[in-house]
């Protein structure tokens, strides 16, 4: 009876899982683009991806995905409305949270991004242009894998927080983990017990994260451990 | 032949001046140094040759090709107007920094075998052995190929930055002040290849404060005072008979330090 439950609440794994990837993905391509955005030579580029951190970072994440699914929907149905087209528009869960998360924890990736790149010494971009690297080349080969090196700490921080986050998701009706465990809880009246196992599934999560990061970091160290310059 | 023609360039950083009209014309084998105080606007010179700094005005062309030059609508400086002939003519122009600027993730044989294979679109395997055959040309030994260049001594460092010059297989090599940054016991070992690539007849441009380079390796020695040739000729009259009380005067310093 119990072992049912319990079951349940771990099946849901994978889709807690794969909404934690899927996120993570948007938020790493957000983040990336509007790194690159803040440190361009544009003005108008500059500004917008400042706002952009800003104002996410700025903005509670429950109010955020609140906003997301509840009010985005009912503005785009008013507006197809207003056009004369008959449509209800309506997110999934799945969908709402994904977008907002990675939304979300783009402008915190933007902002680890930022500070790795102008962590690079600014004489090895000069030195691939002197040598005639193109921009894509030289983002490609020289800028990324030193800025993974240099974002892995910031990086790690971040994905282990919107792992954490995507719990969140179960509010707007996605049957993750804790939705589960909430439900467990209630039908078993044993709170304590599924609330203790969500928590257990997090920490699970975030360990393995920790191992596995921690052995890229050793790899991305390698020819920078005596670096004094 | 000539390989490198540059005129009249100006540069200005705000409101200062800091080349106000400098040229150089290298044929092919000529090894020129230019030689100033800090200051004197050499460094700004050279990377304006390269377009690492963008001239106010001024006109450069390698190999006989011209570079396209528009001014910049925002700040008035000279822009590439295509970026692909830029590289072209960047990759004709291999620079030596005086911080080696080798790439910290690469390993050496990568440091040097990058540009050959993204720029010039050599095959890996040439690009290899082109690269082995200038490493061990500058002095490297094959241990140290897959090293990464943290592991390596400035020297050194500065001599996998010589070969990956040499791997482009350049017309003119730039040499921004290469032995500045090194502690003095190691001056030595990229000076002897440096005077190596003078004497098998490499077109270089050496900003340098080793007045021994200057004086023995160049074919031409140009100083620099205040953004201006203040003086320029062969070795033996540059040092043996300054004319400019500043060129005696920057010379006299020299002796005593």
């Amino acid at each position: 009876m119990l072992g049912g439950y319990v079951v349940s609440v771990l099946a849901a794994g994978w889709i807690t899982l794969s909404l934690a990837f899927v996120s993570l993905i948007l938020a790493v391509v957000i983040g990336i683009a509007a790194a690159l955005a803040r440190l361009s030579r544009s003005r108008v580029l500059r500004v917008t991806a400042t706002l952009y951190t800003s104002v996410v970072r700025g903005i509670p994440d429950l109010v955020m995905m609140l906003l997301v699914f509840y009010s985005l929907p009912a503005l785009l149905s008013q507006a197809a409305q207003d056009w004369g087209y008959d449509v209800y528009i309506e997110f999934s869960p799945f969908g709402a949270g994904a977008a907002t998360l990675g939304l979300i924890f783009g402008a915190y990736m933007a902002e680890t991004f930022r500070g790795a790149l102008m962590n690079i010494p600014k004489g090895q971009l000069e030195a691939a242009e002197a040598y005639g690297l193109g921009r894509f080349r030289i983002f490609w080969r020289i800028l990324l894998p030193q800025m993974m090196r240099l974002a892995l700490p910031g990086f790690t921080n971040n994905w282990l927080v919107l792992a954490k986050a995507t719990a969140l998701v179960s509010l707007l009706g996605l049957q993750d983990v804790m939705f589960r465990a909430r439900g467990a809880a209630e039908a078993t009246a044993k709170p304590f017990t599924f609330y203790l196992l969500a928590g257990g599934f997090y920490l699970a999560i975030t360990a393995i994260s920790l191992f596995i990061l921690s052995r890229a970091a050793k790899r991305y160290e390698l020819g920078v451990k005596e670096l004094a310059r | 032949m000539q390989k490198l023609h540059i005129t009249d360039i100006h540069k200005r950083f705000g409101d200062t001046e800091v080349l106000k009209g400098i040229g150089v014309d290298a044929a092919a084998g000529d090894v020129i140094s230019i030689i100033g105080s800090s200051g004197s606007g050499k460094s700004t010179f050279l990377r304006c040759i390269n377009m690492l700094e963008r001239p106010n005005s001024g006109s450069i062309c390698v190999n006989g090709e011209v570079l396209d030059l528009v001014a910049d609508r925002r700040d008035g400086t000279l822009r590439a107007k295509s970026a692909s002939q830029l590289q072209r003519i960047r990759s004709r122009l291999a620079m030596v920094f005086q911080n080696f600027c080798l790439w910290s993730h690469m390993s050496v044989l990568d440091n040097v075998t990058e540009a050959p294979v993204s720029v010039l679109g050599v095959s890996r395997k040439e690009a290899v052995e082109r690269a082995k055959a200038n490493l061990a040309k500058v002095g490297m030994k094959p241990d140290t190929y897959e090293r990464y260049p943290s592991q390596l001594s400035g020297g050194q460092q500065q001599r996998v930055a010589i070969a990956r010059a040499l791997t482009m297989d350049p017309d003119v090599m730039l040499f921004d002040e290469p032995t500045s940054a090194l502690d003095p016991e190691l001056v030595g070992e990229v000076l002897r290849v440096m005077q190596t690539l003078a004497e098998e007849g490499r077109t270089m441009i050496v900003v340098t404060h080793e007045m021994g380079f200057a004086r023995h390796l160049s074919s031409k020695v140009m100083f620099l005072h205040e953004g201006r040739v203040e003086e320029e000729g062969s070795p033996e009259a540059v040092f043996g008979n300054p004319e400019s009380p500043r060129l005696r005067q920057f010379l006299a310093g020299r002796l005593q330090s």
